[in-house]
């Protein structure tokens, strides 16, 4: 299987010269495939690198150094305009001074695709964007989400190897971006091309991707499925980026075989499952979902910490109990809305336990 | 009440427009007036016009045919005036042309540098208004002439040995009027260029152009508005230009301007000068009523 990859980043590298005359790497030492026909979500705050990367890609930058292949080719010097790779822009970048017919076809005209051709293929590329019969209107006659359903034809009528997504739905409102993320995973079924999605959405990414890489000053730190890189995030920047994560530093006490028993000094000690191995004495940090907590519920072998409640926050599907304990660890814990008329489980101030399973946390030592 | 507030507003906006549309009345419009009158008008025996005026359209029929005048010798070629014209026009095609070649890139150069070295490079290329203009023509003149500047340094590197004719011919004028007016083909293309959206030619090579199909696709037709304004600011003061063929050229070089220009001066014909600015003037206005034309469908059509 030589094509298995449609994409590879072989330790790329990207530095600028920053205005202050110093070397910024943008992307540092970065290895990562994406796989062929995958919906693949770079992912990270801004500044991480994750849109230099698609630059590189796209072939609008041009690495320092390493590798970037695509369908199996060295195309880290190929100039952007001989890639087999389209882009749809943050801003859609649609050429004012054409209609929406000349948008569509000016990747076919470029590769002397002929006029009648063209417009069937233009009209078809309209149909599958659900804009059918658009052709001579302009880029600014329409609205921002038929701006981005034209830019998105003018990709895809291409049938590039690989479609590069430049936080395509960033200026769209929150309604219309929900929407526009279901049809955009369905459309990436239907036709089969390898996406590449640039966000700084952690929910976007899961929603969407069938792998996400998460990114961090230059650094891919993670790459893996949705459940993954949410139930088993590889170091807390991760554990923080994605969702919602409780942190409890404590020392490892001892390793019973799967079971790791650390000491949070002054409030107790917990047995987490691990497979990974540590020492007695080492730093470890406990990272607990607030979801996967409990509140007032003893866990049967499993951690039950005892602590007060310093607030308690209503928001609708769920309520967020925070509880302080005696040596100055807190957790977030939250209790599904489950009836209507659900009293709170604890007031502020109320001594309360909080607790989890043993397979629930995760150790993270970086 | 609201009546009085608004009369008194329309009153207020009167005060202040007044002065700027007396100036242009009484300095632009009506010389221009009078000057439309004298072009009407026999000459006087020694200059200005005949008193008490008699009234004639020759000087219009001067213009298309140059032999109809009683000082028409049997050489008299009909077409003089209108092959002066003809020339003025081409030398105007010629330097405009060359001012937008040149200036392109140049004013693309400035756009894409940081603000402050953007102001900085755009202060150089405004400077030379700072200096006459007469002063910078002479002091050209002295960099082309056979003696000068430009002759010795290419003697000195021995690529030629007798001096080029740079001066008194219509490659003096052409490049003497290049010089005066690239600044106003800069200004506005600089404007264009600087205000273009440069995604959009990341967007035409993700889609297949080269460089060069993005600029003639992409770039040139979205910038085409400083191009077009460049055009008309270089085009129509260069074909009515005399000051610059009068020196550059040496008197041999015949402009429309420089002929107008003799009118009032040696030649001592008002009349036929007067004419002759009133051809050029309507020939200029035609063709700048004709860019706004288009430009305006331009705008109908892009919407």
């Amino acid at each position: 299987m030589a094509n298995e990859f449609a994409v590879e980043m072989q330790d790329v590298l990207k530095q600028f010269v920053t205005p202050e005359g110093g070397i910024l790497s943008a992307v540092d030492h970065v290895t990562m495939q994406i796989k062929d026909g995958e919906f693949f979500s770079l992912l990270g705050p801004s500044g991480c690198g994750k849109t230099t990367s698609l630059r590189m890609i796209a072939g609008f930058e041009l690495p320092t150094s390493g590798k970037i292949m695509i369908k199996g080719n060295e195309m880290s010097q190929v100039s952007a305009h001989q890639r087999p790779v389209n882009t749809v822009f943050q801003q859609y970048a649609l050429f004012p001074h054409m209609t929406v017919e000349q948008n569509i076809g000016f990747g076919l005209e470029m590769k002397g695709v002929g006029k009648a051709e063209r417009s069937a293929r233009v009209s078809e590329a309209l149909e599958m964007v659900r804009l059918p019969g658009m052709e001579m209107r302009r880029a600014k006659q329409l609205s921002g989400g038929q701006q981005q359903r034209i830019a998105l034809a003018r990709a895809l009528v291409n049938k590039p190897e690989v479609l590069l997504l430049d936080e395509p739905l960033g200026a769209l409102d929150l309604k219309l971006r929900k929407e526009m993320q279901l049809e955009l995973k369905t459309l990436q079924r239907e036709v089969g091309i390898t996406f590449i999605y640039v966000t700084h959405d952690q929910e976007e990414a899961l929603t969407m991707s069938d792998r996400i890489a998460v990114m961090s000053k230059g650094k891919a730190l993670q790459v893996g499925k949705p459940e993954e890189i949410y139930e088993r995030p590889a170091n807390k920047f991760v554990a923080d980026f994605i969702g919602e994560t409780n942190f409890m530093d404590g020392i490892v006490k001892g390793q019973n075989g799967k079971v790791v028993v650390v000491d949070l000094p002054g409030s107790g000690e917990v047995r987490v499952e691990s497979s990974r191995t540590f020492t007695s004495g080492q730093q470890v940090s406990v990272a607990v979902r607030p979801e996967k907590l409990r509140l007032n519920h003893e866990i049967e072998g499993g951690n039950n910490l005892k602590g007060r409640v310093e607030d308690v926050i209503y928001i609708g599907t769920d309520t967020h109990y925070g509880v302080r304990f005696p040596g100055g660890h807190k957790l977030r814990v939250r209790e599904q809305n489950i009836k209507q008329s659900q009293k709170e489980l604890a007031r502020a101030d109320d001594e309360v336990t909080v607790g989890f399973s043993t397979t629930s946390p995760r150790l993270l030592t970086e | 009440m609201m009546k009085f507030f608004r009369r008194n507003e329309k009153r207020q906006l009167m005060g202040l427009i007044s002065p700027g549309a007396l100036w242009i009345l009484i300095f632009f419009n009506l010389p221009l007036l009078i000057m439309l009158f004298i072009s009407f008008v026999e000459r006087g025996r020694a200059g200005g016009i005949q008193i008490p005026p008699v009234y004639t359209i020759e000087n219009y029929r001067l213009f298309f045919n140059a032999c109809a005048t009683e000082f028409a010798g049997p050489a008299c070629n009909p077409w003089l005036y209108l092959s002066i014209f003809g020339h003025s026009v081409r030398i105007g095609v010629i330097v405009t042309f060359w001012c937008i070649v040149v200036g392109y890139p140049l004013s693309y150069f400035i756009a894409k540098q940081k603000p402050i070295l953007r102001d900085a490079l755009m202060v150089l290329v405004i400077i030379p208004f700072w200096t006459n203009f007469l002063v910078r023509t002479y002091a050209l003149k002295q960099v082309l002439a056979s003696e000068g500047l430009l002759n010795s340094l290419l003697n000195t590197l021995q690529l030629i040995n007798q001096p080029l004719e740079m001066l008194f011919n219509e490659f003096g004028v052409v490049v003497g009027l290049i010089y005066g007016y690239l600044p106003f083909a800069i200004l506005p293309m600089y404007t264009s260029i600087e205000k273009f959206d440069h995604t959009l030619m990341e967007a035409a090579a993700d889609l297949g152009a080269s460089p060069r199909r993005a600029f003639w696709r992409v770039m040139l037709p979205m910038t085409l508005p400083g191009v077009i304004a460049a055009f008309v600011l270089v085009f129509v003061p260069v074909v009515g230009a005399f000051v610059t063929p009068d020196i550059m050229g040496g008197g041999k070089v015949e402009m429309i301007g420089t002929l107008i220009n003799r009118q009032f001066g040696v030649a001592r014909n008002w009349p036929f000068g007067s004419g002759m600015s009133m051809i050029l003037m309507v020939l200029v206005m035609i063709g700048v009523i004709a860019y706004f034309r288009s430009g305006s469908e331009r705008e109908r059509s892009a919407l």
